[in-house]
């Protein structure tokens, strides 16, 4: 082997020029920890289509009502379960949306409608579209002030019990304990047998049987946190309770406390849902997702457009839930991706 | 161990005994009558029943009573089918639901167990991405909605399989498939993440370095130590199992335990609601005491009591 050979000397080099002062200078804008996950979720392709479906379907429950003439409750048996029926859309036929019932009838000719309704009406004649909105409604609020429930006394009974520690840790971990021992299913269906089936008594169920996880949660992450530097420092330097706690552990915890209710929305919504399903949901005239869900089974086999479109916007709110809280676990805590 | 084993039973019934005065004392908060056509019974008849069911005695009284029956296996007798023990309508509704939980039990951790597995080896490439969506999918969609669906295309407009009803075994297979959906995401997605972690172990650097092939060193090394964990999830799945049924026996029609305890709910048959919860309850937390002793005795490294700390 015969390499050219080239002399490399110290000649050919100069050393380069350094300013002191440009020597601390910080290159690129400090990025606080929220706008590092931030922009971690936002290149989450999943978790941002989680979250715009998620706002799509919140803003249509809301605006849904609005835009049809009819109200939740109107019913009238001229126009009993007519199939979906959208402008425009109803000259192709294999969306199934020209109001042409699955015996190949056009029940909107039957009955002499001229509306639209862009899904369907039900057994009494009322809109579809309207009804699966309010539900939406009904079954977002649950599953929202069920979850600030959890949130507000997991925090505060996680937060007590870790920060005094000693026995009154002691003695409100045995307390969870059992709980914890006692199936979630089992207490919210006691409960809603004695409340009467609403939606408060769903909503104090599931907060009853809900809250440990994050109790557990916020403990364990106080309990770490209690033991480290910056806590001591800031203790050394005259913080009181109330400071450390809310200048420092609080916003710690935060990461774990908003991944925990991420995925506590979406159980909540199924909870609401199974309950109604199997009978201990709201009371009609009121709908949910759920109850809706339960109407259309029955008629599952003849007008399917009725279980069909509760049932997809349901998953569509679980699966984007889901979405949004594994893009969120693996933004605001890295350690945890896989 | 043998003390932790003691401690964790000690709390086991404990608990036990909570959620039985529990249940007992909600139970006697409950809106309406146990009788049908109340108003229709004149006082005396009203009477005779009451004094039949031990309902006209004070509250503490059948308090007691009911515990020291319940402590010897006595759950009470049904309201609603005439004078028969709550513990005969359990013991002839568990077998259906037993042999559904366990079918789709296996086979959701079968499948669940060969879905990670491959997902894990292929990791990132199309089958990987394509597991992980399904396995959101199951986790997310409901599974009364997609038993419904199950039922609706596969029974009613394929007519593969029979839509409902518990007769030959191909009635199980539909309500096995909606049941075990849950399980199969669950699995898959544990099972991934665990085979990645031991992929990137020393000791497979080691035996790769050994010389062995991919596929032994996947096979005795790789999902060997990874489905040790997967144990874990067992206890909360089989909840999760118990749960599903409620529904999915009302979709397909099992003659199960979580169809006569939906039923008793709408009849407030009482002593069936009770000896059902207590029964459920039982259950639950039996096979989470099983599956962490369990997980001790398979998988010494765990140190068992501080687990939980």
């Amino acid at each position: 082997m015969s390499l050219p050979k080239h002399e490399i000397s110290t000649e050919l080099f100069q050393p380069a020029q350094v300013r002191k002062e440009n020597k601390e200078v910080i290159a690129r804008p400090s990025i606080s920890f929220w706008k590092d996950a931030w922009i971690r979720l936002r290149k989450n392709k999943a978790a941002v289509t989680g979250l715009i479906i998620i706002v799509f379907i919140a803003l249509m429950a809301f605006i849904g009502p609005q835009m049809s003439k009819y109200g939740f409750n109107d019913q009238d048996l001229m126009r009993v379960n007519l199939p979906p029926k959208v402008q425009g859309l109803e000259n192709i036929s294999f969306l199934g949306l020209d109001g042409v019932d699955i015996r190949g009838m056009d029940q909107y000719k039957l009955k002499q409608q001229k509306d639209y309704f862009w899904f369907g009406t039900d057994a009494l004649g009322r809109d579809q579209w309207t009804r699966i909105w309010e539900g939406t409604q009904v079954s977002l609020l649950i599953a929202f002030v069920a979850a600030i429930l959890d949130l507000l006394i997991g925090i505060t009974y996680g937060g007590i019990s870790a920060f005094y520690g000693g026995k009154t840790d002691n003695y409100m971990q045995r307390f969870i304990e059992i709980l914890i021992g006692i199936p979630n299913l089992v207490i919210i269906i006691l409960l809603i047998l004695i409340l009467k089936p609403g939606i408060t008594s769903i909503i104090i169920a599931m907060a009853i049987s809900g809250w440990t996880g994050m109790a557990r949660i916020v403990r364990a992450q106080i309990l770490k946190l209690k033991g480290q530097e910056f806590v001591l420092a800031s203790r050394t330097l005259g913080a009181g309770d109330k400071r450390l706690v809310s200048k420092h552990l609080i916003p710690n915890v935060l990461g774990p406390i908003i991944i925990t209710t991420t995925f506590t929305i979406p159980t909540a919504i199924f909870f609401e849902a199974f309950l109604s399903f199997i009978g201990l949901g709201l009371r009609p005239p009121t709908a949910s997702l759920g109850s809706l869900v339960n109407e259309g089974f029955r008629s599952l086999q003849i007008f399917p457009h009725l279980m069909l479109i509760p049932s997809i916007i349901i998953s569509l709110l679980m699966i984007s839930f889901n979405m949004l809280g594994d893009g969120l676990r693996d933004a605001l805590d890295p350690k945890m991706r896989k | 161990m043998g003390k932790y084993v003691l401690k964790r039973i000690g709390y086991m019934l404990l608990t036990l005994f909570i959620i039985a005065s529990v249940t007992f004392f909600l139970m006697k908060l409950l809106p309406g009558s146990p009788f049908n056509n109340e108003d229709r019974l004149s006082d005396t008849q009203k009477e005779i029943l009451l004094d039949k069911y031990g309902l006209n005695e004070p509250v503490p009284v059948q308090y007691v009573k009911y515990m020291t029956a319940l402590a010897q296996g006595d759950l009470g007798i049904s309201f609603q089918f005439d004078g028969r023990p709550v513990s005969t309508l359990i013991g002839e509704r568990i077998g259906a639901s037993a042999f559904l939980g366990m079918q789709s039990l296996i086979l959701g951790t079968v499948l669940g167990l060969i879905l990670g597995t491959i997902a894990a080896i292929r990791h990132n490439s199309w089958v990987d991405y394509s597991a992980t969506v399904a396995s959101v999918l199951g986790l997310s969609i409901p599974s009364f909605v997609f038993a419904s669906l199950l039922q609706y295309y596969v029974g009613v407009k394929l007519q593969w399989l029979p839509v409902a009803f518990w007769t030959t075994w191909e009635h199980t297979i539909l309500p096995s498939i909606a049941l075990s959906l849950v399980v199969i995401a669950t699995t898959s997605r544990f099972m991934r993440t665990e085979i990645l972690e031991v992929l990137g172990q020393d000791y497979i650097i080691t035996a790769r370095s050994k010389g062995l092939s991919n596929a032994r060193v996947i096979v005795t090394h790789a999902i060997r130590n990874a489905m040790i964990p997967v144990i874990t999830i067992l206890g909360p799945l089989a909840v999760n199992l118990i749960t599903g049924t409620l529904v999915i026996e009302r979709i397909f029609s099992v003659p199960g335990l979580g169809q006569q305890f939906v039923s008793s709910i709408a009849t407030n048959d009482y002593p069936v609601i009770m000896g059902t919860t207590l029964f459920y309850s039982t259950l639950f937390i039996g096979v989470i005491l099983l599956v962490d002793i369990l997980y001790g005795i398979i998988d010494p490294r765990i140190r068992i009591s501080g687990g939980k700390e």
